[in-house]
């Protein structure tokens, strides 16, 4: 399998010792070119796992393959696209684009490399502004191109346009979807909408919480682009809805339970 | 340009005050010299050029002083800041050399280093360093982590890491370090001075006391003010405001 998490856990260290896990021998394969959706509720540990695709989180047990390569540390074959704020303020838009290129190629190759990324997220107008000048959603654009520059072999965005407002959103999910078309890149996209969700991938993986595991996997094959009102989509949504509100309720009864013992 | 006016009135309405206290007979003429006697003080020190070589030489000591103590201070904010067990074992006490007033250091330095200029740039590095120093680590500290995410899943690791990405990220800190070091390092700078055997503007303002010049003393008084917030106003609070717009932390 193209990237393949085998039995993988992860816990984080405890004040007294103990360990907290987040979740025990989870297994996931993801084929080449596919549009992933990672969802849950939040503490369900898939931003968490997301991380440890890109190396950035150590793995307590179990390994992590990319085309059969195991993942230990960050690399330019996994570009990652944070919620916000991880494009750098003191580099011009362009700068940004090129700041994973240099080293590895010459500057007038980054340079035209960058320019290419740019147009594709139809930004080619600011490449010479800085990122305080441009919106939020302008700014996961350069955070989208920066990424997709360094052409790595999976594209891993960590709930991108979560901070954005409803249009805004709207906008880059379906650049998203054209970027995607046009360079058939493998993409595992964590959410915790389900709309979000069903709308862009084709595929996907519903996390639970407490402990965090995947509860359900879902092919989504509605032709795009998909149509809210699609029954179909409609049918999905609610699937899933029942699937998570199990866990959310799990999440709260834990609380109340909690305020009740203490 | 209204707020200019209304400036310009305000230092008049205080000049005036101070007319009238002076004429009121208060304070002993020798004590309190009327606007009219610093501004003809501080026209004859300029005239003859005894301020301009006070200022020189101040600035001579300035430059020395606040340069190693930026070199020295950004030196010990970074390894501060990159290293906890320094920082757990040093960090605590970098806030209480911080706490001392430049001046208490005087007498130390005439004692190792005797009145002269040297003694005076001792007194302006250990006023600049350690503020220097303690904006430098908090500058690393508050780096954004996402900022140390996003670089290293573009490859980026060690020595590129801090240059192209710390380094750059903390720029604001660095700058507001530098403006304190700046305040801090021209206290000192009188304080040295004031203890020193000139020259230097602090000498000139004790020379002009020990010889009850008092229109000359309020004059560099004026002086010091007036270099104080010159340069914090046309050099560090640009640069600052630069910087804070660039970085997006001003809106």
């Amino acid at each position: 399998m193209f990237l393949q998490i085998e039995a993988v856990s992860k816990s984080f260290a405890g004040d007294s010792g103990t360990d907290y896990p987040v979740f025990s021998d989870l297994d996931l394969a993801i084929s080449e070119n596919q549009f992933v959706a990672l969802l849950g509720p939040s503490g369900c540990g898939k931003s968490t796992l997301l991380s440890m695709v890109a190396g950035l989180e150590s793995i307590s047990k179990g390994r992590i393959a990319l085309e059969g390569n195991a993942i230990e540390a960050p690399d330019t074959d996994r570009g990652m696209v944070f919620q916000e704020g991880a494009i750098f303020p003191w580099l011009s838009v362009k700068e940004n684009v090129m700041f994973p290129l240099k080293g590895t190629m010459s500057k007038e190759q980054a340079s035209q490399v960058a320019d290419r990324h740019l147009k594709m997220v139809h930004l080619s107008r600011f490449k010479t502004n800085f990122p305080h000048e441009l919106s939020g959603g302008m700014q996961q654009r350069v955070a989208i191109a920066r990424a997709l520059a360094m052409d790595p072999k999976v594209l891993l965005m960590d709930e991108p346009f979560g901070a954005l407002d409803e249009q805004t959103r709207h906008i880059l999910h379906e650049e998203l979807m054209k970027i995607w078309e046009e360079t058939k890149k493998t993409i595992v996209f964590v959410t915790h909408s389900i709309q979000e969700a069903i709308k862009l991938s084709d595929r996907v993986v519903v996390m639970g919480t407490r402990p965090g595991r995947i509860i359900a996997d879902f092919d989504i094959d509605i032709p795009r682009p998909r149509q809210r009102s699609d029954e179909r989509v409609i049918e999905i949504e609610e699937r899933i809805m029942s699937l998570l509100e199990v866990e959310i309720q799990k999440v709260l009864e834990e609380e109340l339970d909690y305020d009740t013992a203490y | 340009m209204i707020l200019l006016i209304k400036r310009l009135l305000f230092i008049v309405v205080v000049v005036g005050i101070w007319q009238l206290v002076y004429s009121s007979g208060v304070f002993p003429d020798v004590a309190f010299p009327s606007p009219s006697q610093v501004v003809e003080a501080l026209y004859t020190g300029f005239a003859d050029g005894e301020f301009v070589h006070a200022l020189l030489a101040s600035f001579k000591h300035l430059i020395i002083g606040l340069t190693l103590a930026i070199l020295i201070g950004t030196l010990l904010g970074v390894l501060l800041g990159k290293s906890k067990q320094a920082n757990d074992i040093a960090g605590m006490y970098l806030v209480s050399l911080q706490s001392i007033p430049s001046i208490v250091w005087v007498p130390l330095a005439i004692l190792i280093f005797g009145f002269n200029e040297l003694s005076v740039i001792f007194v302006v590095i250990l006023g600049g360093t350690f503020v220097m120093a303690l904006n430098v680590r908090t500058a690393i500290h508050s780096v954004p982590p996402t900022f140390i995410r996003a670089a290293r899943t573009m490859g980026a690791h060690g020595m590129n890491l801090f240059f192209k990405v710390e380094v750059p990220a903390s720029l604001p800190y660095f700058v507001s370090g530098l403006r304190l070091a700046w305040a801090f390092s021209w206290r000192a700078l009188m304080a040295g001075e004031l203890l020193s055997n000139g020259p230097g503007l602090g000498y000139s303002l004790r020379y002009a006391m020990d010889y009850a010049l008092m229109e000359t003393v309020i004059g560099i008084i004026i002086i010091i003010g007036v270099i104080g917030s010159v340069v914090d106003q046309l050099v560090f609070s640009k640069i600052e405001k630069h910087v804070m717009k660039r970085w997006g932390l001003t809106k």
